[in-house]
């Protein structure tokens, strides 16, 4: 099974300071893939790196090339896609709006369709599809944000943190779509902070610690490994 | 700089007009760069360092150049009993200008100082006076001991030696009390305010200053061109001027005198070679200038000082006695329990932050303030601090309330924090970054900065900057940027820099994050020191074996609201404090 | 004052205070996309009502040949920006629209010029030869440093500014033009005089502003230039190339400057170098819009020409004192009102 999305001794520094270090990690087609760990552990900032919105050192192959030298904008164009921590939606605009723009590279007649698609999977944007994104709650947002990725019709996709600030009830719900979506032949790749949810969504999973990966392995052997309680609750000690 | 460098810049400055061959056109040219200088040194410590963009200063050249033109052509006076007169006049209307430009935000700053630039420069256009579009000719030159300084290489000396003297008084400012603070505007207002600085105070401060130089400049011009017009006083020069602060590097006062001799002498060739290409019936020169403006900011975006200064090895750093008599110290407070926070609540539109939430710290106690992220833990610390007003509930420090105070006034009860995201500057020195701290207890003024009368109190400010820095274990990283550290060690340089405001309570924004396990250890133990000296400690902390381990009480927040509180040993074991954590199974 | 003269300088005020608003709009929608304060809008004033002043005269104008030198210059940038990936289609491409379209252009002037064809397809025409300026400006000047600070970008504008204000000087000489008016129809309106020139004024700038209400609210492309200016990390997330949106507000700005430049010529003597004045009332009331809000923008541009129009009449000497001092109290007020934060630059 060769990577859809494999990334090679990556590097990242802000200034002198390395907040990720000789990463190493890949995600087959279709696969749902997690990356856990404390905060500032550099989780972020590698997905920023793979997406192209920070320089690295290191490689970013995509479909069996290296994309190291393509603009994020255009990243999105090949199937990559990234809903940042920030959400980064365009808050003074519909949800409608925002959503268009997500097929901004796809072409208009795959937009309406891919449009009608999404509307089906998340039936609360349909209803706010003509309120101003800066008004809805967080959960809301999370859907948009996910909605306006899955526009451009990604082969992967990269989620930053999607139950960051969400209710328990809405991070079920934001993770039952994740799941849904692999049926769909996306692939996934998920940086979370909630560690169980995370490891229960995911086939594979990578342990970020300090700017490296720590541990990884299939997700159902992680989530009974008594090493991640401990880095996340020091039950240990 | 090295401290031979300006001994030796003054020698060369001093010896340029006897080398033979220099003629007077490159001694003219040299005292228009002079006069350039003084208003970019402005410049660069306004822009540069204090991050306010003006595009007005041409106007202040404008203010002195006019007033000594009237007092000497028109009444008569001497242009040294004139000079005062220009400053005050200057310093009168930057105050004035300056108490509505400080208090623009953002972009409106930068317009703000065009609009007003645009308005002065009409205005000297406009007076009967000053001789409306025509100005004031017949202006006297300065005269020494009865001699007139009419030949520029007699100006020259007088131009050069203002410059000298005022790249003097500024790096003095820079490398004091009064520098480091105005430094610190640029690290953001909340870092500043929290160790006590006044932000819209020591902008006035600079702004003021940064006139009076170019004023100083716009005396001198008057009286050496013995004519002044509106023309240089607009706002196309004064974007000149800032043009020259950029090239030359904004924020290096070296870069000022750089950033004047490349521009003035430029624009200088251009107009003298351009024309004899390309014939004088067009201005090609503005093109080319315009040209050369946009190519140089594309090749050296930082400007050209910091890398002639990248040519030479970087001098050794200024000792710093570590043994100096301590600072004042303040009034102990002793009632208990040191901060009471009672249904704080904040709301942010509908969402509610902070929901009633209600803790205690004693002193020499340590409390820690957990939860997931966006659960309102450093909201919280911001409503301590004052940097967000509380919608409800109160705070107090032993006894007094502090909700509604001042962030300044609250650092001044012995309040001292450091930040979730770093709030260093990085360019700036771990020594100095961390001798802010203790800003509020020192006293050393701008004037007592500038003419260097500060040295006792800054002797004693560096010393505790220093010894708090040793207590954090950064000994050896004193002098390096702080930027260069780890992420980890700068938030460890924060806690030194709280330190030095000798504080009665300390609020730690995750202070173990990017740490190493001997790194936390070591941080673990100052803790438990600082606890034995009476410091009560309010921390923020994901790595809960550092919390566990370390503190006497943890307080549970989620969703705004406090879900548990208690001794650690039973925290660990509440089955909605590990959901909260390890999130639900999804 | 009696009530003829009111009418008659309320009048000249809403007619200046029309043009004003459209640069005051174009000031924005650059400074929005692009972070750019754009000085140099007031020379896509001059450029294109000079161009159009010569066309009326039955001459070729110097724009025409500028045009193919900023193409020129925008190629041998692209060339040496992307000499890695050099691709004969990628040359190609880059070749037709910054060398291929001036030449187009220029031949297309010269065979109108000859034609004399009328102020219709003058208009036209003049908008055809400023309005690619702007992307080849935005190409050479600006795109390389996208990412500097808003600083180091206006002293670029800056020196740009300076440089088309030579060039200016260069292709159209120090003598002012003038042009017949678009409509020499009188409609006498109570007291005053209603000129069709005015009439024109009026219903060109309501077009326009409507032609981009519609362009930002309706087209993709619109929406994609509203989406860089509120969130630009979030306009690349969805594949939108800040260049692009870059060059496209560019293109509007000079379309702008050069329908303004066409409107008031027949008013009043251009020269190369007028522009710069009337782009700074446009700016004024950007500023006033705090360089983000249209509609204030355009509601302040016609309070700026009506306060200018009693000015000059007052105290005609004072109007830009008047002006500008006036914006200072506004300055404030919008900090207070509008406290952006000031701790990440």
């Amino acid at each position: 099974m060769s990577a859809l999305l494999a990334v090679e001794h990556l590097s990242v520094a802000y200034g002198r300071v390395e907040a990720v270090s000789d990463v190493s990690l890949s995600v087959a087609p279709g696969e749902i893939v997690t990356v856990i760990g404390a905060n500032g552990a550099g989780k972020s900032t590698l997905l920023n790196a793979a997406m192209g919105l920070l320089p690295a050192r290191g490689r970013v192959v995509f479909d069996g090339s290296d994309i190291g030298s393509v603009e994020a904008e255009d990243r999105v164009a090949l199937g990559l896609c990234l809903v940042a921590e920030k959400r980064e939606l365009f808050g003074a605009m519909t949800v409608e709006d925002n959503l268009i723009l997500g097929a901004f590279r796809t072409g208009r007649s795959l937009a309406a369709e891919t449009l009608a698609e999404v509307f089906a999977r998340f039936p609360r944007l349909r209803e706010r599809r003509a309120q101003l994104a800066g008004t809805l709650s967080g959960g809301e947002r999370q859907m948009l944000a996910m909605g306006r990725a899955l526009m451009s019709r990604p082969r992967l996709l990269m989620l930053d943190e999607p139950s960051l600030g969400l209710a328990p009830k809405v991070v079920a719900d934001i993770f039952a779509i994740i799941r849904d979506l692999r049926a769909t032949g996306v692939a996934i790749l998920l940086v979370e902070q909630n560690a169980r949810a995370a490891l229960n969504a995911a086939d594979r999973a990578y342990v970020m610690e300090l700017g490296r990966i720590g541990l990884e392995g299939p997700a159902s052997e992680l989530a009974s490994d008594p090493r991640i309680a401990e880095s996340y609750l020091g039950l240990g000690g | 700089m090295h401290r031979l460098a300006l001994p030796l810049f003054a020698a060369i400055v001093a010896l340029v007009p006897l080398v033979p061959g220099v003629s007077v056109f490159w001694i003219t040219l040299l005292d228009n760069i002079g006069l350039a200088s003084l208003v970019v040194m402005g410049l660069v410590l306004l822009t540069g360092v204090g991050g306010m963009t003006s595009f007005g200063q041409a106007a202040f050249c404008g203010f002195a150049a006019y007033t000594t033109a009237v007092m000497t052509a028109k009444f008569g006076w001497s242009p040294w009993l004139s000079l005062p007169v220009a400053l005050l006049v200057t310093g009168l209307a930057a105050v004035v200008l300056g108490l509505v430009t400080v208090r623009l935000s953002g972009h409106f700053l930068p317009l703000g100082t065009i609009a007003w630039g645009i308005a002065l420069y009409y205005a000297f256009g406009k007076l009967e006076i000053l001789g409306r579009h025509d100005g004031i000719s017949g202006i006297p030159p300065l005269s020494l001991f009865g001699i007139s300084l009419v030949d520029p290489r007699a100006a020259y000396y007088v131009i050069w030696g203002a410059v000298l003297g005022a790249a003097i008084l500024t790096m003095n400012l820079l490398d004091s009390r009064t520098g480091r603070a105005i430094r610190a505007l640029r690290g953001g207002r909340v870092a500043a305010e929290a160790f006590g600085i006044e932000p819209a105070r020591m902008k006035l401060a600079v702004f003021v200053y940064a006139a009076l130089l170019a004023g100083l400049s716009g005396w001198l011009y008057a009286h050496v061109q013995r004519a002044v017009n509106p023309t240089p006083f607009g706002v196309h020069p004064g974007i000149e001027y800032l043009f020259m602060a950029v090239a030359g590097g904004a924020g290096q006062v070296w870069g000022a005198i750089v950033g004047a001799g490349l521009v003035t002498f430029l624009k200088d060739a251009l107009q003298r070679i351009v024309p004899a290409l390309f014939g004088t019936s067009a201005q090609y020169e503005t093109i080319v200038f315009g040209l050369l403006l946009v190519v140089i900011l594309q090749v050296a975006k930082d400007g050209l000082w910091p890398r002639i200064a990248g040519l030479f090895p970087s001098p050794p750093p200024a000792p710093v006695d570590i043994a100096a008599e301590p600072l004042p110290g303040r009034a102990r407070a002793t009632a208990e329990p040191l901060l009471e926070v009672a249904d704080i609540r904040k709301t942010f539109g509908g969402l509610v932050a902070v929901n009633d939430v209600s803790l205690r710290v004693k002193r020499g106690e340590i409390v820690a303030l957990i939860g997931p992220n966006g659960a309102g833990k450093s909201t919280t610390f911001n409503l301590i601090t004052g940097v967000l007003p509380a919608n409800g509930g109160s705070i107090s420090v032993s006894g007094e309330r502090i909700d509604g105070a001042r962030p300044q006034a609250i650092a001044a009860r012995g309040v001292a924090r450091t930040f979730q995201h770093v709030k260093l500057l990085p360019e700036m020195s771990v020594l100095d970054n961390v001798a802010i701290g203790a800003h509020l207890r020192g006293e050393a003024g701008f004037i007592s900065g500038l003419l260097r009368l500060d040295r006792a109190e800054e002797r004693r400010m560096l010393g505790e900057a220093a010894r708090q820095i040793a207590r954090v274990g950064l000994a050896e990283h004193m002098h390096k940027p702080a930027g260069s550290l780890a992420l980890g060690q700068q938030r460890i340089v924060e806690i030194a820099r709280a330190l030095c405001l000798a504080p009665d309570l300390l609020l730690l924004d995750e202070p173990a994050a990017g740490l190493r396990h001997f790194e936390k250890a070591a941080l673990a133990d100052l803790l438990r020191q600082l606890r034995a000296e009476g410091v009560a400690v309010l921390l923020v902390e994901h790595d809960m074996g550092f919390v566990m381990s370390l503190t006497d009480h943890v307080v549970v927040l989620d969703f705004g609201t406090r879900i548990a509180e208690g001794p650690p040993a039973e925290i660990k074991r509440n089955p909605a404090v590990l959901a909260a954590y390890l999130g639900a199974e999804a | 004052m009696d009530s003829t003269i009111l009418l008659f300088l309320l009048q000249d005020g809403l007619t200046n205070g029309a043009i004003y608003a459209l640069l005051g709009l174009a000031l924005v929608l650059v400074f929005a996309v692009t972070r750019v304060i754009f000085v140099p809008q007031g020379e896509f004033v001059a450029y294109g009502g000079l161009t159009f002043a010569l066309l009326e005269a039955g001459k070729l104008p110097g724009t025409a040949y500028m045009v193919v030198a900023f193409g020129a210059a925008a190629f041998a940038m692209e060339l040496v920006s992307r000499r890695r990936e050099l691709a004969a289609r990628l040359v190609a491409r880059e070749a037709a629209f910054k060398l291929g379209l001036p030449l187009a252009i220029l031949f297309l002037a010269k065979a109108v010029v000859a034609a004399q064809p009328g102020a219709v397809v003058n208009l036209v025409l003049t908008i055809a030869i400023v309005a690619p300026i702007g992307p080849y400006l935005y190409r050479v000047a600006f795109q390389p440093i996208a990412d500097a600070s808003v600083l180091v970008l206006l002293i670029t504008a800056v020196g740009v500014h300076l440089a088309m204000t030579g060039i200016g000087l260069v292709f159209f000489g120090a003598e002012g033009l003038r042009a017949p008016p678009i409509s020499s129809a009188v409609l006498p309106v109570g007291p005053i005089v209603v000129t069709g020139q005015n009439l024109g004024i009026y219903a060109i700038t309501a077009a326009l502003i409507v032609a981009l209400y519609l362009f930002f609210g309706r087209t993709i492309t619109g929406k994609a230039l509203r989406a860089t200016a509120i969130n630009r990390i979030g306009a690349r997330l969805v594949g939108i190339r800040l260049a692009l949106s870059g060059r496209i507000a560019f293109t509007l700005a000079a379309v702008i400057g050069a329908v303004s430049g066409v409107l008031i010529v027949p008013m009043t003597t251009l020269y190369y170098d007028t522009g710069f004045l009337v782009g700074l009332k446009g700016f004024v009331a950007a500023i006033i819009g705090g360089l983000v809000s249209y509609p204030l923008t355009a509601a302040a541009a016609l309070l700026v020409g009506v306060v200018e129009a009693f000015a000059s009449f007052h105290a005609s000497d004072w109007k830009e004192v008047i002006v500008f001092t006036l914006l200072l109290p506004v300055l404030l007020i919008r900090s207070w009102t509008d406290p952006h934060s000031d701790e990440e630059e």
